[in-house]
């Protein structure tokens, strides 16, 4: 397959971003995990759950600095790789980038220094405030990444200006408030909730099997299973929203998703599993099951869900309205400052249509002397690939439901069955550990490989946002990251795996020391002594 | 949302050039400290111990002050895009070197101690040295290049193209520049060493620290010189509307003259220069007398000299083109939208005071000095 620019563009921004996506969800939930731990030390004073705090805030921060080091990659490559895009929509993207930077990362990267290094500089309190602090800064990080990602998904709150050709904000508000944003966030968080608790539930199911550090391993259990479990229902109920806000913003993702070319009768069914094919334009093998698709896409049993076919004539309407709108821009940007105002009016009625113009830039330099058969087939490219978002949604919804009974099973015999666990359940506890990535990847995978041809949804298309680099310079930068990410993915790997192994390895004389008293006081069924 | 109409956009664009200048400059004295500690890892501690000792001096407060970079490169985003689009892709290579060196360096300061073999220590020196020196160097023939212009065009699309190419980069007045950017940022982080460690460390680090601030007085000197007698500067012709559309192409720019005519037409800026200089030599008196409070806040006057005289002596010009002068982005024809500038300026003044203030916090907990005992004692627990 020969690469071009756009292709390379696109190959290192996924790769880049869902390597940074690697380390991501385990920072936004092993912080509030540690945070919960060190709090319960606060308020029992038992030396146990320092110790696990500082064990599992050691393997945060083996965690945290790549995502920190990788987070600095996602920052700067839409300028380097994706510069037509930073011009044409950075009044809006950027905004939201600079303050997560101010609002976000800087409290949780200033304090993180803290949480490693201060434990004998201050009070307890103050350092459980401290790590909440982290928590708190690395979840609103998030928000606002979401929100920039939300409006390439659905943009609200902007306006094309002819003038400086290029998207401005119209509202904030609009932006910040956008459903979408709203909805993905909670979404991701959970999500990376849901990573972190199975880590720790993983790890410390290993140390039960291997009979080490039992007291350690049952206690983070018990957190890990409640949080858990909540998260793991939170992921699943937002995913859903996430889904209904796609029926009236993103429609082709939704109809590529569920492999669904014609427009069903309300309410659609929904297809389990399938093999859709993208020249055949049919999805082969399906098994449906009825009015489950209508009701989760519209709540509803009457408003019909549009299917990829009907969804493709439509664009090619929005194309020709779209010519319409560049035509004038082209009128307007000759006349400077003077253009008439019937050229405005016409722009402006046509504008919200500009993007899909843009579609036909792939094939001829002028959109206007388009033929019809390039029409069409810019038409045609607004379908993005059916049968990988096909199963990568349904990969990632089916890990979703397996959380919820696993983290469910665990916090059951957590709460009532005296925290005996089976051996089968531990070592399957084990063996999952690496899931919620998968799940995790394949989410993203559906917000982004969905959107194609866009990097902003209607507004601009991927084809037209790279930069005007050689593919050689690209190639080399792509060659860089992979040899670069790879080694730190092995050291990683390695000292993760080397402090799992090694086990809590601070205070330890003096954890052992209470435990032992801790365990004879509850045999001898004495009331517990005052701590310290 | 009106409010922003309150708040002229020809303001509002100078306001956020100046933030831009705070922000690179804060991100100098910050995370400048810990590329000039990384530049001279190998050469101011030598045993393990040694480095260790270096190294937790930055150890707690690197990641909050890399922030500032990252600050730095989102707020020229959200209010410079044309800025934040020409230069990241037209400076590729070099931005992908800045890049990897940052990548490895909080990695190098997090995993090094986090094993004992000894070449997996050297080696992760190795990258915390690469780590400091390259983007120090980078920076500043980054500053050199801007200066003298840059070849790239934009399109009736305000699509850029760059014409250069690495090696363009990496020519003699841009190597100069990026000296003098090593020198200071070295300066910089020996005048942390001498206030953080005691010691070898620290009397190596002196040592170090007058040679660096002595190169900085020189190379910087020569930096003017040659931009006095042998650079072209930009300027517009005609007069331009300082509120007008975000559209570089629509001004006239003609090359020639000098940067220097700035200091005529605004003879207060002087004052960026003279800080440069008088930091410098300020920190030269204060290794020699022993006095690391005053040597610390010498080497921060004159960073802040040194990188606001740059943007001073060039405004309004931010990245003037080479090839197409009418095509160099300043501060009236290359900002965000007036709603964007304004919103931004809201979040700043809310957020940056606090920034401030928890970070100042912060410095405040860990004061003192880092010690060989200190090291030995948490060494499970220290970097």
């Amino acid at each position: 397959m020969e690469l071009d620019i756009v292709e390379l563009s696109r190959l290192q921004f996924a790769m880049t971003a869902m390597y940074h996506f690697l380390f991501v969800p385990l920072t936004l939930g092993l912080s509030i995990i540690v945070a919960i731990m060190e709090t319960v030390y606060v308020m029992t004073n038992r030396p146990i759950w320092r110790q696990m705090t500082k064990f599992w805030a050691t393997l945060f921060g083996i965690n945290f600095v790549l995502g920190v080091a990788t987070g600095i990659t996602m920052e700067f490559q839409f300028g380097m790789n994706w510069s037509y895009y930073s011009h044409y929509v950075g009044d809006i993207f950027g905004a939201p980038l600079a303050i997560e930077g101010l609002m976000a990362f800087f409290l949780e990267a200033t304090f993180v220094g803290l949480m490693f290094f201060g434990w004998d500089r201050m009070s307890k309190v103050t350092h459980a405030v401290v790590t909440w602090l982290v928590a708190i800064g690395s979840n609103f990080s998030a928000l606002w990444i979401l929100i920039a990602n939300g409006w390439m998904q659905n943009p609200v709150g902007a306006g094309f200006n002819p003038m400086t050709m290029r998207m401005e904000m119209t509202s904030f508000f609009e932006v910040m408030f956008n459903e979408v944003a709203q909805a993905k966030f909670v979404h991701t968080v959970s999500a990376g909730y849901v990573t972190a608790s199975v880590f720790v539930l993983g790890v410390s199911a290993w140390y039960l099997l291997k009979n080490r550090h039992t007291e350690l391993a049952r206690r983070s259990i018990a957190v890990a299973a409640s949080f858990g479990l909540a998260s793991a229902l939170s992921v699943v109920i937002l995913g859903d929203e996430s889904g209904y806000s796609a029926t009236h913003t993103q429609k082709m993702k939704l109809a590529a998703i569920e492999g669904m070319w014609e427009t069903h009768d309300a309410p659609a069914p929904f297809n389990l599993v399938g093999m859709p094919n993208q020249q055949e334009r049919e999805t082969q093998y399906a098994v449906k099951v009825p009015f489950v698709m209508g009701l989760i896409g519209t709540r509803s049993l009457t408003t019909e869900m549009p299917g990829i076919n009907e969804l493709v004539t439509e664009a090619e309407g929005r194309i020709r309205n779209g010519l319409i709108a560049y035509d004038a821009l082209i009128e307007i940007r000759a006349a400077r400052d003077n253009a008439g105002t019937e050229t405005v009016t016409r722009f402006e009625d046509h504008s919200a249509d500009l993007g899909f113009a843009l579609l036909l830039k792939r094939y001829v330099d002028d959109p206007r002397l388009a033929t019809d058969d390039q029409i069409a087939m810019a038409a045609n490219d607004t379908v993005p690939g059916v049968l990988p978002l096909f199963w990568a949604f349904r990969i990632m919804v089916g890990l979703g439901f397996a959380f919820v009974a696993v983290l469910a099973f665990f916090f059951i015999r957590a709460s009532f069955y005296n925290m005996r666990f089976p051996r089968w359940a531990l070592r399957m506890a084990v063996i999952i550990i690496p899931a919620p990535w998968i799940a995790a990847e394949m989410g993203w995978f559906v917000a982004e490989y969905g959107r194609q041809p866009w990097t902003v949804d209607g507004v601009l298309p991927t084809a037209l946002s790279v930069s005007n680099l050689s593919v050689a310079q690209v190639g080399l930068t792509l060659s860089g990251f992979v040899a670069l990410y790879s080694i730190l993915f092995i050291v990683e790997m390695g000292l993760m795996l080397k402090y799992i192994r090694k086990g809590p390895y601070m205070d330890v004389a003096e954890t052992d020391a209470w435990m032992t008293q801790h365990n004879r006081q509850l045999t001898n069924g004495s009331p517990a002594q005052p701590a310290e | 949302m009106i409010l922003h109409e309150f708040m002229d956009f020809e303001i509002l664009r100078v306001i956020w050039w100046g933030l831009l200048g705070v922000l690179l400059i804060g991100f100098a004295l910050t995370d400048g400290f810990d590329l000039g500690v990384g530049t001279l890892l190998p050469f101011v501690a030598k045993t393990d111990l040694e480095r260790r000792v270096a190294i937790n001096t930055v150890g707690p407060v690197w990641e909050g002050n890399q922030v500032w970079f990252i600050l730095g490169g989102g707020a020229i985003f959200a209010a410079w895009p044309p800025l934040y689009a020409v230069s990241f892709s037209g400076f590729y290579l070099a931005m992908f070197l800045i890049l990897a060196a940052l990548i490895l360096r909080p990695v190098g300061f997090k995993y090094r101690s986090k094993r004992d073999s000894a070449l997996w220590r050297t080696t992760w020196d190795w990258a915390l040295f690469i780590g400091g020196f390259v983007p120090a160097l980078v920076f500043g023939v980054a500053v050199g290049n801007v200066l003298q212009g840059v070849p790239f065009y934009l399109t009736e699309d305000l699509m850029s193209f760059y014409e250069g190419t690495l090696l363009d980069l990496l020519n003699p007045y841009a190597i100069l520049a990026g000296l003098v950017s090593v020198a200071m940022l070295v300066m910089h982080g020996a005048a942390w060493l001498v206030l953080k460690t005691e010691g070898l460390v620290a009397h190596r680090a002196r040592g170090f620290g007058i040679w660096a601030a002595l190169a900085t007085i020189i190379l910087y000197a020569g930096a003017g010189l040659w931009l006095a007698n042998g650079i072209d500067a930009y300027a517009f012709v005609g007069d331009i509307a300082h509120d007008g559309p975000s559209n570089p192409l629509m001004s006239e720019v003609a090359k020639g003259g000098s940067w220097m005519s700035a200091y005529s037409e605004r003879s207060w800026i002087a004052i960026a220069p003279t800080l440069g200089f008088a930091g410098a030599a300020l920190a030269v008196l204060g290794f020699l007398a022993g006095k690391e409070g005053w040597t610390m806040i010498a080497s921060k006057l004159s960073i802040t000299g040194i990188v606001s005289s740059v943007g001073l002596t060039m405004f309004p010009f931010i990245l003037p083109s080479s090839i197409a002068p009418n095509a160099s982005l300043t501060v009236w024809d290359s900002s965000s939208s007036h709603l964007t500038l304004f919103v931004m300026l809201v979040s700043a003044v809310i957020f940056v005071p606090l920034i401030l203030a928890y970070t100042a916090w912060v410095y405040k907990v860990l004061w003192g000095k880092v010690t060989a005992q200190d090291v030995m004692e948490n060494s499970d627990s220290v970097y």
